[in-house]
């Protein structure tokens, strides 16, 4: 699913040039949950970028979904993120669109599927979120887990194989951080979509199935 | 759906309206994005009206000649400026086997004096030969019967009121009469022509009226030839024939051409061209200055959503299409308003000025071809912008 292997990555140019990862190795298989920790500026970021085909790999090996990133051009890159799900710390959708047409911006990246399709599976999917009810509203009359259960919708309506969180349970109180990550969970191992989450609320990590530390660029431990 | 496989496959791949949504989900800014498009568009409508409605008063009456070809003295340079050329070579263009009749016309500015307040005014005054057919003027004929009793004239109706109520007066059966150059004359009736650049109001007389009214017009000498050809004779060859045979004491126009040689005379020696094309060209500038502000502004506020849907795999030619899209919507949306607007403008132009500005199929082409322009081109320069939206910086 993910194979990263000796994978470094530096940013800024001569004397300002730093390195935020090195030689990370990882590997994901299919289905599994994996939180990624550490304090901030560890690069875990940096890493969930260069996995979900947002950044170009500098040195070691990525290889996401069977495709090498190595040396991959702008256009693969971009085919590849239509199989990536992605949530973001804040919500991201986009202001002026219905939480049902924010969900089917996901699924209109699918090919082949008529416009009421791809409508009938985005409302199945604000369903399955237990939005229901809330098809037609826009995101500032949403709570904030509200959108962020907007967002898992719109991540998984591309049928991803696999799903990048960055800290998705930053903005919410316990109780919705909660039930956004079991309704995650769960709607991953449904879609048998790999997960691999970026946090460090500490009240959330027993839903992994694999926890990895990281630490100045390197992965620490394996728990 | 059935009949039209085609568009039932674009109808089901269809997305999400993005750039409808974009715009009409802020509609204060929608309102201040067609507002100012409007008024580019209104402002090119009027300058461009003005600029054709001024040249196209400059033929007012040429348009009416009833001629297929017409001779001027090649010392001629306008309406208001007419030379004389023997009237003998109209007649020579008889021998053509294409003209099937002619018509010699005198034509020269006179004074006018207005029979309420005695002001006096210059006026056009065309003399003819009261059967020959002058104008494609209905009714014409039978009025100017009353031309054959000297010291009569056709007044034209629309003229300027500074020549006093004649109309008016004449509808309600008075006598009216007036004084041309220092002469006595009767009006004999009403014609409808319209006023010209050249000419605030015309009038019609018969050709020996004329000379009496303009003594020292030289014998045998006139000012405008029209010539008619059989049905059937292409103009362009016979003017080129008639060039060939006639001595270089004449020029030989189409009736167009004779337009034209109008119409360029007023072009080229006054600055309404240029003032009104400039007047246009601010209109599209101001227009170019709100849409790339509004579009940029645009872009700026949703640059993390943009880069969202890069990042979800979106294409940057599908958002660079949206950016293209919502210019389309802005040109579409504010050219409709600016429309109406310029029509109405262009009746309340026409009562006020009696200017024929129209709104003709040309010009609403152009003022939409460049506000499309206008709102394209800045859609393009906001575009730029997207090259911003970076995914990778949204986490």
């Amino acid at each position: 699913m993910v194979e990263v292997e000796g994978l470094c990555h530096w940013y800024g140019a001569g004397e300002m040039r730093r390195q935020v990862l090195q030689q990370v190795s990882l590997t994901i298989q299919p289905g599994e949950v994996v939180l990624l920790t550490g304090p901030s500026g560890c690069g875990k970021t940096t890493l969930l970028t260069l996995v979900g085909a947002l950044r170009q790999v500098q040195q070691g090996q990525v290889r996401v979904l069977g495709q090498h990133l190595n040396d991959s051009s702008r256009k693969q890159r971009q085919q590849l993120r239509r199989r990536i799900g992605m949530i973001f710390q804040g919500h991201n959708l986009l202001r002026c669109l219905s939480a049902e047409q924010n969900v089917q911006m996901g699924s209109d990246l699918l090919p082949n599927l008529s416009y009421r399709a791809r409508r009938d599976q985005a409302r199945e999917w604000l369903r399955a979120v237990g939005l229901g009810d809330h098809l037609d509203k826009l995101p500032h009359g949403l709570s904030g887990g509200q959108k962020q259960r907007v967002a898992i919708a719109r991540a998984l309506a591309a049928h991803p194989r696999l799903l990048l969180a960055d800290e998705p349970t930053a903005a919410l109180d316990k109780q919705s951080g909660r039930e956004v990550v079991d309704l995650l969970k769960r709607l991953a191992r449904e879609q048998h979509c790999a997960v691999l989450m970026v946090t460090h609320d500490p009240r959330i990590l027993d839903v992994a199935d694999r926890l990895v530390q990281m630490e100045d660029g390197r992965l620490m431990a394996i728990g | 759906m059935r009949a039209w496989p085609g568009l039932a496959a674009i109808w089901n791949r269809r997305r999400i309206p993005l750039a409808w949504l974009l715009l009409t989900r802020q509609p204060a800014r929608l309102a201040v994005a067609l507002a100012g498009i409007s008024f580019a568009g209104i402002l090119m409508f009027m300058q461009f009206g003005f600029r054709d409605g001024l040249f196209d008063a400059s033929v007012t009456v040429h348009k009416l000649f009833d001629a297929d070809l017409v001779l001027l003295s090649p010392r001629s340079s306008s309406s208001v400026s007419m030379a004389g050329f023997p009237r003998r070579r109209l007649v020579q263009t008889l021998a053509d086997p294409d003209v099937a009749g002619i018509t010699p016309v005198h034509w020269n500015l006179v004074i006018w004096r207005n029979p309420k307040d005695l002001s006096t005014r210059s006026i056009l005054a065309l003399g003819f030969e009261p059967g020959d057919p002058l104008l494609t003027v209905p009714g014409l004929t039978a009025k100017a019967r009353v031309l054959n009793q000297r010291g009569r004239v056709l007044f034209d109706e629309l003229s300027r009121p500074e020549f006093g109520p004649v109309a008016e007066w004449f509808r309600a059966g008075r006598t009216v009469e007036s004084e041309i150059g220092g002469k006595r004359v009767r009006v004999g009736g009403l014609v409808a022509l319209g006023v010209s650049f050249g000419a605030d109001g015309n009038i019609l007389t018969s050709s020996e009226t004329y000379l009496q009214l303009l003594p020292n017009t030289p014998p045998g000498s006139i000012e405008v030839g029209l010539i008619r050809l059989r049905p059937g004779a292409d103009p362009a060859l016979v003017m080129k024939r008639l060039k060939d045979s006639l001595p270089k004491d004449v020029n030989v126009f189409t009736k167009q051409g004779f337009m034209d040689f109008e119409k360029d005379y007023w072009r080229n020696s006054t600055a309404i061209g240029f003032i009104f094309t400039l007047g246009a060209a601010m209109g599209f500038i101001v227009g170019c200055v709100i849409v790339y502000q509004i579009l940029y502004s645009d872009v700026s506020d949703h640059l993390p959503e943009y880069a969202t849907l890069m990042a979800m795999g979106y294409r940057l030619s599908t958002l660079l299409g949206v950016v293209a899209r919502e210019g389309l919507l802005l040109a579409l949306l504010g050219y409709l308003p600016a429309y109406a607007a310029g029509q109405g403008l262009y009746a309340l132009v026409r009562s006020a000025t009696r200017l024929p500005v129209y709104m003709d199929m040309p010009r609403a082409v152009l003022v939409f071809s460049l506000i499309l322009v206008m709102c394209m081109g800045s859609a393009g320069m906001a575009m730029r912008r997207l090259g911003d939206a970076d995914p990778a910086e949204i986490f």
